[in-house]
């Protein structure tokens, strides 16, 4: 579950001088949903999910994820978060199984269970042929199974997707939605950010329309059809923002 | 504070340093390689250099003379320089290197000697030419060893006692071991080196630890574990303070062992005046001392560079600010190395610097205790500053994220 309550982000840009990225954000994201963060590049779709998995701390506000406060937990909160991004990379020198493990360690896992997690880990997402290979000799789509292993071996009960598609070619980008899907399946809370609607429409239970750092609208896909009017998502999109 | 998450960290950052070709390079390849190639290496190659132009019979012309032939003679009767026949352009045969020193006899010198009247012998040479300075140094030795006898006996003919020009001697005794005066020569360069290494050696973990994560992307996935920022900024640390010690210690075994080397290489080969630099013996304990003064200056390089590099946001960036902090830290070590700069109250507060000076005391076998003391405690504060402040940046998210 995530409960987002009035988050608010400011700092201070050289050039811009003090910038709002999030202004008074409130959601609620449930176990087996997924709910879609739309918007525009800076928007402040980036921000908001950095603050929910606790890597930023919010101005004000403040959000509850699996059960703890983001500012008062944050630990915990990582613990029970799985963070995938186009801007968390591997670590190049080490090895596909090395990275998992490093994180399962990092989580407190311990390691009987984890051994077993990441074999079963690397069984379901077919990454043995290149378990032991560094991964920076991995191909794209082999990275991204690295990362999902690497969110999935503690077993996080949130998943946190910022624009995990963003320059992926088609079948890493499958993937990757295949892989949202179970975790929905799976009983998992899943918030995910992107600009692009097709993607929104398919995957989405909840989706929130964010600009300017404001969520300008919300629902499910039904509910912002008869709010708006158009049928296509992206016409609602134009439409909610130009507003 | 969990040891247990930092040793997490620290593990993998050992594994993943051990695979970066610069880190490698940096604190292995550097300090058994390239540094004893460069210091002893040098120094062979310049003693060499030495004991060969020593041993070559220099090429001399004589100038003028004829009206002096017992002197001239002599001269030619010399084994330790070639006269060659007199020729009229004798500066450019110096020049060109084609003879070594030329010495010119003034007009009727045997008779001015005879009668004790005054003159002048003239030496031609090329000032910092080894070759020529050994040539002129010859027969400035003879003419030396011609006036000393003219003047024995010119105090015969006239039934002087020889005390009359030398009424007493002068002797000059050293009291300093041959190792110290081997350290005062050689001694203030191994304390400047294992300083310098200790710092290229944290240098590269260092920016691939903090801007090089930045660059590669990896700064926000290792965020998204439950670890504490401390726990990651100890971890890193204890990587950067392992790269530098162990360049430090791997540099002062190479030198141990270079200058062992150097001095077999060099027995009977270097002049006295080199032989007595090679005095220098770096004891188990000097090794032990030094290390130990040393390692909080390793902490201090260790947690100043890692935080010097959280701030850029590539690893060129991160260079082009650790390349000028990396003058600031060599120019006092450097100081250490001028004559007249010695160990007092105020220097041994000054970060570097007071190490290397008493590095330099040390090698020559002479211990400080109460200096000791206040280096290694205002190197140990220094060092715990720069931990806070490493530690601070890590959490700030204008320094992590900085765009």
């Amino acid at each position: 579950m995530i409960e987002a309550q009035q988050l608010v982000k400011r700092f201070h840009d050289k050039k811009r001088g003090a910038v709002c990225a999030v202004d008074g954000v409130s959601f609620t994201c449930r176990p087996g949903q997924v709910y879609g963060l739309l918007g525009a590049n800076g928007a402040g779709k980036t921000t908001t999910l950095r603050i929910l998995a606790t890597i930023l701390a919010p101005t004000e506000g403040t959000a509850v994820v699996a059960g703890y406060d983001v500012t008062k937990e944050p630990r915990k909160v990582r613990s029970s978060v799985g963070f995938l991004s186009t801007a968390t990379a591997l670590y190049g020198r080490l090895s596909a199984r090395e990275m998992v493990e490093y994180f399962g360690r990092l989580h407190g896992v311990e390691e009987t269970v984890l051994q077993r997690r990441i074999d079963e880990l690397f069984g379901r997402l077919e990454m043995n042929d290149f378990r032991d290979r560094r991964c920076d000799k991995l191909s794209t789509g082999m990275k991204q199974k690295v990362s999902i292993a690497r969110t999935l071996v503690h077993d996080p009960v949130v998943m946190i997707f910022d624009e995990p598609t963003l320059g992926l070619d088609v079948m890493a980008a499958r993937t990757i939605v295949r892989f949202i899907r179970e975790c929905r399946d799976s009983g998992k809370t899943v918030i995910f950010s992107t600009h692009v609607m097709s993607e929104a429409e398919k995957l989405c239970d909840r989706i929130g329309i964010i600009h300017g750092g404001k969520l300008l609208a919300e629902g499910t896909l039904s509910e912002l059809r008869e709010r708006y009017g158009p049928r296509d998502l992206e016409d609602i999109f134009v439409k909610v923002v130009e507003a | 504070m969990s040891l247990r998450n930092i040793g997490i960290v620290y593990r993998k950052e050992l594994t993943d340093s051990l695979r970066d070709r610069r880190t490698v390079i940096s604190m292995i390849v550097v300090p058994l390689i390239v540094m004893p190639l460069l210091s002893v290496g040098a120094l062979v190659v310049f003693a060499r250099m030495v004991g060969q132009a020593m041993k070559e019979v220099p090429a001399v012309m004589i100038l003028g003379g004829e009206d002096s032939p017992h002197v001239r003679a002599e001269l030619e009767r010399l084994t330790d320089v070639r006269i060659v026949p007199t020729q009229l352009d004798y500066e450019s045969e110096i020049s060109n290197k084609q003879i070594r020193a030329a010495v010119e006899i003034p007009e009727g010198f045997e008779a001015k000697l005879a009668a004790g009247d005054p003159s002048t012998v003239k030496i031609y040479m090329y000032e910092n030419d080894l070759k020529s300075g050994f040539g002129a140094d010859r027969l400035q030795g003879f003419f030396r060893e011609l006036r000393d006898r003219t003047v024995r006996e010119h105090l015969e003919a006239r039934n002087l006692p020889q005390s009359l020009v030398r009424p007493f001697d002068i002797e000059k005794k050293n009291v300093a071991p041959p190792e110290k005066v081997g350290g005062a020569v050689l001694g203030g360069l191994v304390p400047y080196f294992i300083i310098l290494l200790c710092m290229t050696g944290a240098m590269y973990p260092a920016m691939d630890l903090t801007a090089g994560e930045k660059e590669r992307g990896t700064i926000e996935t290792i965020l998204c574990s439950p670890v504490s920022r401390t726990h990651l900024v100890l971890g890193k640390f204890l990587m950067v303070l392992t790269a530098s010690i162990a360049t430090a210690a791997l540099s002062l075994l190479s030198m141990a062992g270079s200058f062992g080397i150097a001095k077999t290489l060099l027995t009977g080969v270097a002049p006295a005046s080199a032989d007595s630099a090679l005095h220098i013996s770096i004891t188990g304990k000097a090794i032990v001392s030094i290390f130990f003064i040393v390692s909080p200056l390793a902490v201090f390089f260790s947690a100043a560079l890692l935080a010097t590099s959280l701030f850029a946001k590539s690893f060129k960036e991160a260079q082009s600010y650790i390349s000028p902090l990396m003058v600031v830290i060599v120019l006092p070590a450097v100081a250490a190395l001028l004559p007249g700069v010695e160990l007092s109250l105020p220097l041994a507060l000054v970060p570097v610097l007071n190490t290397s000076l008493v590095g330099k005391e040390i090698i020559t076998g002479t211990y400080h205790w109460g200096y000791i003391a206040l280096i290694f405690g205002s190197s140990c504060a220094y060092a715990a500053a720069a931990i806070a402040i490493a530690v601070k940046l890590f959490q700030r998210e204008d320094v992590l994220f900085r765009t």
